[in-house]
């Protein structure tokens, strides 16, 4: 026979202070683990929607991003007229690209200065990426000067506003419009004319990477053969989801170092539940003894103030849930190792990291109260009776 | 409280079990806020060589990704307090393949000139000749020779990325000193290799001052000489430079700061509870004492002191925790956590932090306890 649960939630209640203040250590502790979550869920949502999977990113061997890569025109001329190729409006769907980096201060902290990706791409490199729409002003006219930004730039980096100036290469450059790239990491770059671009670096032909939309999966795979068989062009193809899969990398010191914040602070919780539930039983010692001598057996003793201690910790799983939500959408910018420039993101609190949170609660509650639990059950009756 | 110790520490035993669990939760919350110093530390507050404040490093204005002519070095040598100037490429590449044990830095500098302004490291006379040699020489610090495993006279090829090509190096010397994480070799083998152009651009110059307090005049100096060129730079003491790396990572003061924060804050919540649960317990105890004569001054006492206690126990075993574990980490010798130390500061505040925790969660139940009437403590049934 099992003692009811409305005894476990009538002794939370009595307790409150107690209770809100054990329960609130774990809910911080779920809130830690949960934050990191949703940067590493949101950062992975953003490069996930990078990557469509019939693109090619075409880098130098051993090239690890496009920023250390060198992919000269001839490559280029050798690679555009293969029949692998999808076409558009009869026009080969491959686009010849460069990467540099501009060093630009944020918004409200003009100390914070990052690297921002520039990409110097033609025309059929901007319709290549479906999900890219212009939101302000125009295109960049090719042959001179101009800038568009991506929107995480725009709200982020100062100085990067329609009609603003940003020195870049050999000369001002003018930001000419505004385009949203929705969460994909293209979101954190700047687009401009990659003759110009290169001009100014003076990479003359050289460029850095070079994207390809295949017609197809099998079409996909025999590129990524003939790139990397060709001895002459020392060419790797990557799948473009592949290439932004792999700079989640980024993410990891952060994951790493919540990891063990968030399992070390779990022991400290721990800790914490079993104090509770120790004070709990002691305080209870008669009443223990009366359930035993209505006839409730040790093990319904012991699962009840199990239960009680596991209602405790989920109520600060919860808590803790509620303490993140807010975070949700927030924007959020992490250094890209890969690309050595800024990544922007939105955090995520997905149901899997709640989930995740509740369970995590859930066996601190079970580890800190197993201890307390067992020495109520083994009471013996009399000695319950005699403790005041 | 300096009289009662005694009953302090009598009461710290009374509950043995309550006592340890609460000294272990708050040492873990001080083990975790030592941690995050440490990070702290590794990232802002570096141990860095002496020699580093008379070290500036200049590069492009627009970014690091944009280069300077080779002729910049000359120019920025003529500047009045200038000792002496490298460049400094960053090669990139790969040796062997892609796994962090085999990932080292590598540039391409000036050999006549680079001991000069990184005085720290040691290299023996006979090495440093050989080193000026030989055309394809590379000098690699000593923790890359032991993490690595490079030998003198061995033969190693890098992989170029950035560069179309593949250097075919010979370690000719090896040279020790605080942070000797990196590989140097002849920018002349670059530039030969590579061609002119593109194998004569300057990724970054390091420059050595005469006097420490020259930094800013000479940073200005040389930033003003090629303002209006194409190519302007931007030159910085070479712990800015660094820094700037750090602020790439994003808002890490922030994330720092909130998971403090958080730590802080629950274990003020678990000490609090304890703290309450035991005043709770004892308040027939507190109408004897205050029976026997004990003031209310004497009663808030005893329950702060045997806070505090509790919090200096947890702060000390949190402190010596944290030193062990930075210690193991310095020892295993891993790339890129060199510096990963508990700041000399991050003692006191680790401390500090444990006692306002201990003084702060203790502060409402020792009032509550002080003010207490004799005869509703004593009527107490708990």
């Amino acid at each position: 026979m099992a003692i009811p649960i409305s005894y476990n939630i009538r002794n939370l209640r009595v307790r409150k202070t107690t209770t809100i203040m054990t329960a609130l250590g774990v809910a911080l502790t779920v809130a830690v683990l949960l934050g990191i979550g949703s940067l590493v869920e949101g950062l992975r949502s953003s490069l996930e929607s990078g990557g469509n999977p019939l693109h090619l990113i075409v880098m130098r061997q051993g090239s690890t991003a496009e920023l250390n890569s060198i992919v000269g025109r001839e490559s280029f001329d050798v690679l555009k007229v293969n029949e692998s190729i999808a076409q558009r409006d009869g026009e080969p769907m491959v686009s010849h690209e460069l990467i540099a980096i501009v060093n630009l201060p944020h918004r409200d902290d003009p100390e914070s200065v990052s690297n921002i990706n520039v990409r110097g791409l033609p025309r059929i490199g901007i319709k290549m990426r479906e999900h890219v729409e212009l939101v302000e002003g125009r295109w960049f006219d090719p042959g001179k000067r101009e800038m568009v930004v991506g929107g995480g730039v725009h709200s982020a980096r100062a100085g990067t506003s329609v009609g603003d100036r940003i020195y870049f290469g050999r000369g001002d450059w003018t930001v000419v419009g505004v385009f949203s790239a929705g969460r994909s990491p293209f979101n954190s770059e700047i687009w401009v004319d990659p003759s110009l671009a290169a001009t100014d670096l003076g990479r003359e032909s050289m460029r850095s990477s070079i994207l390809l939309r295949a017609k197809d999966e099998q079409a996909a795979q025999a590129l990524q053969n003939v790139v990397g068989d060709d001895q002459r062009l020392k060419l790797e193809a990557e799948r473009e989801n592949e290439y932004y899969a792999k700079q989640m990398s980024s993410a990891q010191p952060v994951q790493y170092l919540g990891t063990f914040v968030a399992i070390i602070m779990a022991v400290g919780s721990c800790f914490a539940a079993m104090n509770t539930m120790f004070a709990a039983v002691s305080n209870r010692a008669r009443e223990i003894g009366v359930l035993r001598l209505l006839g409730f057996s040790r093990f319904s003793i012991l699962s009840s103030f199990m239960l009680e201690s596991l209602l405790l910790s989920l109520l600060g799983g919860i808590l803790g849930c509620l303490l993140v939500l807010p975070m949700n959408g927030l924007e959020g910018r992490i250094g890209n190792f890969v690309t050595f420039s800024e990544t922007t993101f939105e955090f995520a609190i997905t149901p899997t990291y709640l989930a995740i949170g509740i369970v995590f609660a859930a066996v601190m509650g079970v580890l800190g109260g197993f201890v307390p639990a067992r020495m109520a059950a083994r009471k013996e009756v009399l000695h319950s009776m005699g403790d005041v | 409280m300096g009289k009662h110790f005694f009953l302090i520490l009598k009461n710290l035993r009374r509950n043995t079990r309550r006592t340890v669990l609460t000294v272990f939760s708050s040492a873990i919350s001080v083990f975790l806020i030592g941690s995050l110093l440490s990070v702290y530390g590794m990232l802002y507050d570096r141990d860095v060589a002496e020699e580093s404040a008379l070290r500036l490093i200049t590069r492009h204005k627009v970014s690091l990704g944009q280069a300077m002519p080779f002729y910049y070095g000359d120019r920025i040598r003529s500047v009045d307090g200038v000792a002496s100037i490298t460049p400094m490429n960053w090669f990139g590449g790969t040796y062997i393949d892609q796994r962090p044990e085999n990932m080292f830095a590598r540039f391409a500098v000036d050999p006549e000139e680079i001991f000069n302004i990184y005085s720290e490291f040691d290299v023996p006379p006979e090495q440093f000749q050989a080193f000026l040699r030989d055309r394809q020489a590379v000098a690699v610090g000593q923790s890359v020779a032991e993490r690595v495993g490079l030998e003198l006279g061995q033969r190693i090829t890098i992989k170029g990325d950035i560069y179309p090509f593949d250097p075919e190096l010979t370690v000719r010397a090896i040279f020790s000193g605080q942070d000797d994480q990196q590989a140097f070799f002849h920018f002349k083998y670059l530039e030969e290799s590579v061609g002119p152009g593109f194998g004569s651009q300057v990724g970054a110059f390091a420059i050595r001052l005469r006097s420490a307090e020259d930094a800013t005049p000479v940073s200005v100096a040389i930033d003003d000489l090629f303002r209006n060129s194409p190519e302007p730079t931007k030159t910085e003491t070479e712990s800015a430079f660094q820094l700037s790396f750090v602020t790439q990572l994003g808002n890490v003061k922030l994330f720092l700061l909130s998971i403090a924060g958080a730590i802080v804050f629950t274990m003020l919540m678990v000490s609090a509870n304890t703290v309450a649960m035991s005043v709770r317990e004892r308040t027939r105890e507190i109408g004897v004492l205050k029976t026997l004569g004990f003031q209310s001054g004497s009663v808030l006492g005893l329950v702060l002191g045997e806070a505090v206690v509790i919090a200096l126990m947890g702060g000390a075993a949190g402190v010596a925790a944290t030193w062990a574990a930075t210690g193991m980490m310095a020892d295993a010798n891993v790339q890129f956590f060199s510096g990963f130390t508990l700041p000399s500061w991050g003692v006191p505040v680790c401390f500090a932090m444990a006692l306002v925790v201990g003084l702060g969660s203790s502060a409402v139940p020792a009032i509550v306890a002080a003010r207490t009437r004799i005869c509703d403590a004593l009527r107490h049934t708990g």
